[in-house]
């Protein structure tokens, strides 16, 4: 049971419900390895995936949380929906709070969508992320496989490197390592960096090599090249030679640090390939712990909702 | 509401003596333990099959396997009622064509063996689901019994039962509850 019947942005959990959500995670993670990974506990319970923006991993580990919980699931793509015929998102979410659903996972290309449809649907709402703002859940598997891979999450070190102003991964990651007791650090060239890097309350840094000897996880971040206004940098070689992960750099952490990346990725770019195909990467590990943290926060979101009202 | 102590309905040499008897009882029906698995429901539960499988392996010379189960992703009332805390389930064996037999501390309105039930299934067929309870209180919603039974008690639906096992409670033993009538 979380406090808040919506996770929106890492202000909607404290450090100790992260924690639950984690430890309920690990239980929904054995569900997934046995051979019939299915259970009935959110039967008859409806969950609606809003994707206003492309998406492969979110809404496919999304959709398939919600059918291993045994929820019906409907997808909504705005491509291929009356968004094309000048719908309004205010007036979708009305439709669709019509039609009761329980719980709606929204991604948006502008951020504060999931706060207007809060206003207007009387459900719970998930944010799958919001434009350069937020992508909590994507934060919550990250801390899993970090506790998963490393056995902790306080003291860690963890560098988030690259575009860290176009990044919605980072507007929650950086957040959620400090509840939990981590440090983050974020790097990148000032190019790429948000106008004010103080106000994350992050350890801010341009010199990879530097950081990389104190890091437990060094964490890429795509180059968001469809947000860019114009391109950040004189050309992608230079960027990978400056902050690209490779086998090189890869040598500097030390041997106990693991690399991640939340897909997908620009190979050549922030990542070189025998880097991410490498033993130290967890990054297929964050893919598997997003179908376990996904179930883990829809069953408490919506589990004990009466109780919840009552209390 | 607070509880006091209104009869204390097992001490720790009847638990024991119980527990001995149920072993016999589970090799006696399954014609020894070759077949069988334990498996106990968090938390208690878990507590009991592990004791009844150190007695099963003392009786008949053979390791019984021992899994533990937790059933709240599979309870009835999951939009009313969270667990608090989910515990790990783990059954190191494979259920398909054997014996299982479920183990829990109190036996109630058997919704919680119905859900168990139902997990156990998630993990294949077994040939047979037994179930073995210390106590027996009454009051079944579900058309459930139990094959083992520690000992039936007669209670009111107000009381609770609250069985003690040394590994959680300090000591072993069985008590009925009662509203202690100072409320809050």
């Amino acid at each position: 049971m979380l406090a808040s019947r919506h996770i929106m942005t890492m202000d909607d959990v404290t450090a100790e419900e992260i924690v639950h959500i984690l430890d309920t995670a690990e239980s929904f993670a054995e569900v997934n390895q046995r051979r019939i990974k299915k259970l009935p506990t959110l039967r008859g319970r409806t969950i609606v995936n809003l994707f206003f923006e492309p998406s492969t991993r979110t809404r496919m580990s999304f959709e398939i949380a919600s059918k291993r919980l045994s929820a019906d699931g409907v997808n909504f793509t705005a491509s291929s929906s009356a968004t094309v015929k000048g719908e309004t998102l205010l007036d979708t979410a009305k439709t669709l709070a019509a039609m009761s659903c329980d719980l709606v996972v929204v991604r948006h290309k502008y951020a504060g969508a999931p706060q207007m449809l809060a206003e207007v649907m009387d459900c719970s709402i998930v944010n799958g992320g919001d434009g350069v703002h937020q992508h909590p859940t994507q934060a919550l598997l990250d801390l899993y496989t970090m506790r998963q891979s490393l056995g902790k999450l306080e003291g860690l070190r963890v560098g988030i490197v690259g575009d860290i102003c176009h990044s919605r991964v980072a507007g929650s990651l950086v957040p959620a390592l400090r509840k939990v007791g981590a440090t983050p650090i974020i790097i990148g060239p000032p190019t790429l960096m948000p106008a004010r890097p103080d106000v994350l309350g992050a350890e801010v840094a341009y010199d990879l090599d530097e950081v990389l000897p104190s890091l437990d996880v060094a964490y890429l971040l795509r180059v968001q090249f469809e947000r860019a206004a114009r391109m950040p940098f004189p050309s992608n070689r230079e960027y990978a030679s400056l902050y690209g992960m490779n086998a090189a750099r890869l040598a500097k952490l030390p041997p106990h640090a693991v690399v991640m990346h939340p897909g997908p990725m620009n190979r050549g770019v922030e990542i070189t390939a025998d880097v991410a195909d490498s033993a130290r990467s967890v990054i297929l590990d964050q893919v598997e712990s997003g179908v376990a943290v996904r179930m883990a926060v829809m069953y408490l979101l919506l589990g004990g909702a009466d109780s919840g009202a009552a209390a | 509401m607070g509880y006091r102590v209104k009869a204390e309905v097992m001490d720790a040499e009847a638990m024991d003596r119980a527990l001995t008897r149920i072993a016999h009882e589970i090799l006696e029906a399954n014609k020894g333990a070759g077949t069988i698995g334990l498996v106990g429901i968090m938390t208690r539960g878990a507590d009991m099959a592990r004791r009844l499988a150190e007695r099963i392996e003392r009786i008949e010379g053979t390791p019984v396997p021992v899994g533990s189960l937790d059933i709240s992703f599979y309870r009835d009332d999951v939009a009313t009622h969270l667990s608090p805390e989910v515990h790990a389930t783990d059954i190191p064996f494979d259920v398909e064509s054997r014996a299982v037999v479920l183990t829990d501390d109190v036996l109630y309105t058997g919704r919680t063996i119905r859900a168990a039930m139902d997990a156990i299934m998630d993990y294949g067929r077994p040939s047979a689901i037994q179930l073995a309870v210390l106590v027996d209180r009454g009051h079944r919603e579900l058309p459930i019994r139990a094959d083992y039974v520690g000992k039936n008690v007669p209670t009111a639906r107000t009381e609770r039962v609250k069985v003690l096992l040394a590994e959680h409670d300090g000591k072993d033993g069985a008590v009925i509850l009662e509203d202690d009538g100072k409320g809050e």
